[in-house]
């Protein structure tokens, strides 16, 4: 068996799984937004338990549209306040004290490896970057998941990448899942497991696995996940994770295909509009002017991230004409950026520096974009009307070839403007 | 079941995020949903679906963010069955989950031109274009997944007793 089917096999209490078998399994986390939660608690109200399974596994997070952007916004989070308060949810995560679900959960050693994660929001995946099955449901999903503590699974078939080399300078994880889905597409790895081995993964540090088991789905994934190592048990430590149960693929796992990635041959790559699929490398890309770059949210607003894009913009200017807006995922990473000297940096740079919040990624606020405009963000989609007005444009990219496309005014590398 | 419908065509890849833009993600009520459904991408459905009617697509359907609002604000516009080439994984259990019918049928959803008039049986497994005079077989769900539609969605299926734990 794959980790992944190893890790439902014993969710299940199965010996065994085979990939299209459909199975119950336990769930260790059940986690909701602001905007999947109110719809999870209409549906929870009518399941006739009335109580939830357990109060300490369930984490509702509000991040998609706060601080509220509207009374309706507040009317959701109102709701999911009274929802925690009255089934007394412990990790209830409001404004002040909330992040990016994605990168807020890990941080808080709320997901470990060998755990079964479900969410109702599709970057669920992310914590497959520390050993875990994790996968985004829906709200129905959720609702009979805070229930039950149950999910109902089909058995994943799997794509093994077998990751090799380093990265280069001003290369980061975000370049490699880009080049990843460029290569397979949208659809490439739809209903199965992308399972990222080999010596390659030793060089990645978290926030680059964070950020590459993000974008799974993007492929159309059910999960990705990395093999477990010493730098996951020291992050799982630090974050004071639960005790992990490392599970590795059996030698005789079947995949469905083998990748082998050179890491040292990924070039910072950006995925153009309308679909993160659309990938190009620097030697394909012209001249193309930006309105606006974001750098944030659960796949690029850690404090690697931001180091990487104050690097860029320390001692520079963001172009007259661009927007830059600069969102740390977490209160945590907001402060280390802040003790730190980044945010002085980024604002000496001339850029928006915010509060945690999904916002502009999903045209939510914070960085909405009009008719014709364009922007280079660290998100993780660039579908039509993703972050604004249906003729608006969004080019993914890593936090350096968006701080350096910040300086510039177009779409630019880091080298750029830092040099080699 | 049976259902019987005039078709409304699109491509491949048609993501959450068209058939629900997050603009108006800031309210859960299905028909505030319904009446924005398809808009980023054919700001004519709204006003030319009928109830029964049947929407055909590519591969992909419904790829992107988890959003249920997306299967119930399709469903909520009256929208019968959704046939596709293939579906993203969480849009395909959502509809599950909340009784939207779906099929995933490549040879159908290849061959079904706009307009066209289809029928289809969900026990039998068969689709039939009227307009066409064609047939189309497909895979019956799993068992379990049958289930859960019989039930009426996954939340009747619990109240039914049928996810326990293990």
């Amino acid at each position: 068996m794959t980790m992944t089917q190893k890790i439902l096999a014993a969710h299940a209490g199965l010996k065994s799984v085979e990939p299209g078998q459909l199975i119950l399994a336990r769930v260790d986390m059940v986690l909701g937004n602001d905007i999947t939660s109110p719809v999870a608690i209409n549906e929870f109200k009518k399941i006739n338990a009335g109580r939830v399974f357990d109060n300490k596994k369930i984490s509702l997070v509000m991040d998609h549209f706060v601080p509220n952007k509207d009374i309706k916004a507040a009317e959701q989070t109102k709701k999911c306040r009274d929802f925690a308060r009255e089934h007394n949810i412990e990790h209830f995560y409001d404004c002040g004290r909330m992040g990016v679900e994605h990168a807020l959960l890990p941080e808080n050693g709320l997901v470990t490896a060998g755990d079964v994660v479900i969410g109702a929001d599709s970057h669920t995946c992310t914590y497959g970057a520390l050993g875990a099955f994790s996968t985004g449901v829906g709200s129905t999903d959720m609702a009979c998941g805070m229930a039950t503590g149950m999910a109902w699974f089909k058995v994943p078939s799997a794509i093994k990448f077998n990751l090799t080399g380093k990265l280069n300078k001003w290369v980061s994880g975000k370049d490699v899942i880009l080049h990843i889905i460029g290569k397979i597409g949208v659809s490439g790895a739809l209903y199965k497991s992308m399972e990222f081995t080999g010596d390659g993964v030793r060089s990645l540090t978290m926030s680059d696995r964070l950020c590459m088991a993000n974008m799974a789905i993007e492929a159309g994934a059910k999960n990705g996940i990395f093999e477990v190592d010493d730098i996951t048990l020291s992050f799982l430590k630090y974050a004071g994770a639960k005790e992990p149960v490392v599970y590795k693929a059996d030698a005789d796992a079947v995949y469905e295909k083998v990748y082998d990635i050179d890491l040292s041959e990924i070039k910072p790559t950006v995925a153009f509009p309308h679909l993160p699929e659309n990938t190009k490398t620097f030697d394909e890309i012209g001249d193309i002017k930006i309105d606006q770059v974001v750098i944030g949210s659960c796949t690029n607003g850690r404090l690697q991230d931001l180091i990487e894009a104050a690097e860029v913009l320390k001692g520079r200017k963001v172009a007259d004409g661009v927007r830059a807006i600069i969102i740390p995922a977490t209160q945590k990473i907001y402060m280390q950026a802040m003790e730190m000297g980044l945010i002085k940096t980024f604002i000496e740079a001339g850029a928006a520096v915010s509060t945690p919040t999904c916002g502009p990624c999903l045209g939510g606020h914070m960085g909405i974009l009009a008719k014709g405009e364009r922007a280079v963000a660290t998100t993780n989609r660039n579908f039509v009307g993703r972050m604004g007005h249906p003729e608006s444009e969004v080019y993914l990219a890593s936090p350096a070839v968006a701080a350096a496309s910040a300086v510039t005014g177009k779409l630019s590398e880091p080298k750029e403007v830092v040099g080699e | 079941m049976n259902v019987k419908g005039t078709v409304i065509k699109y491509g491949d890849n048609v993501d959450t995020d068209v058939i629900i833009p997050a603009r108006y993600l800031n309210t859960s009520d299905k028909k505030e949903l319904a009446s924005h459904c398809m808009e980023d991408l054919d700001k004519t459905f709204v006003t030319r679906v009928k109830p029964g009617d049947m929407m055909v697509a590519g591969n992909n359907f419904g790829c992107g963010s988890s959003r249920e609002h997306a299967p119930i604000a399709i469903k909520e516009s009256g929208i019968s069955l959704v046939i596709a080439k293939s579906f993203a994984r969480i849009f395909y259990r959502n509809a599950i989950n909340i009784g939207l019918p779906i099929i995933e049928c490549p040879d159908a959803a290849e061959d079904i031109s706009e307009g066209d008039i289809v029928e289809a049986d969900f026990e039998k497994g068969v689709i039939r274009n009227v307009t066409k005079n064609k047939e189309y077989k497909t895979m019956p769900f799993p068992a379990f997944i049958q289930q859960i539609i019989q039930a009426g969605g996954l939340v009747e299926a619990v109240n039914k007793g049928m996810i326990k734990p293990v």
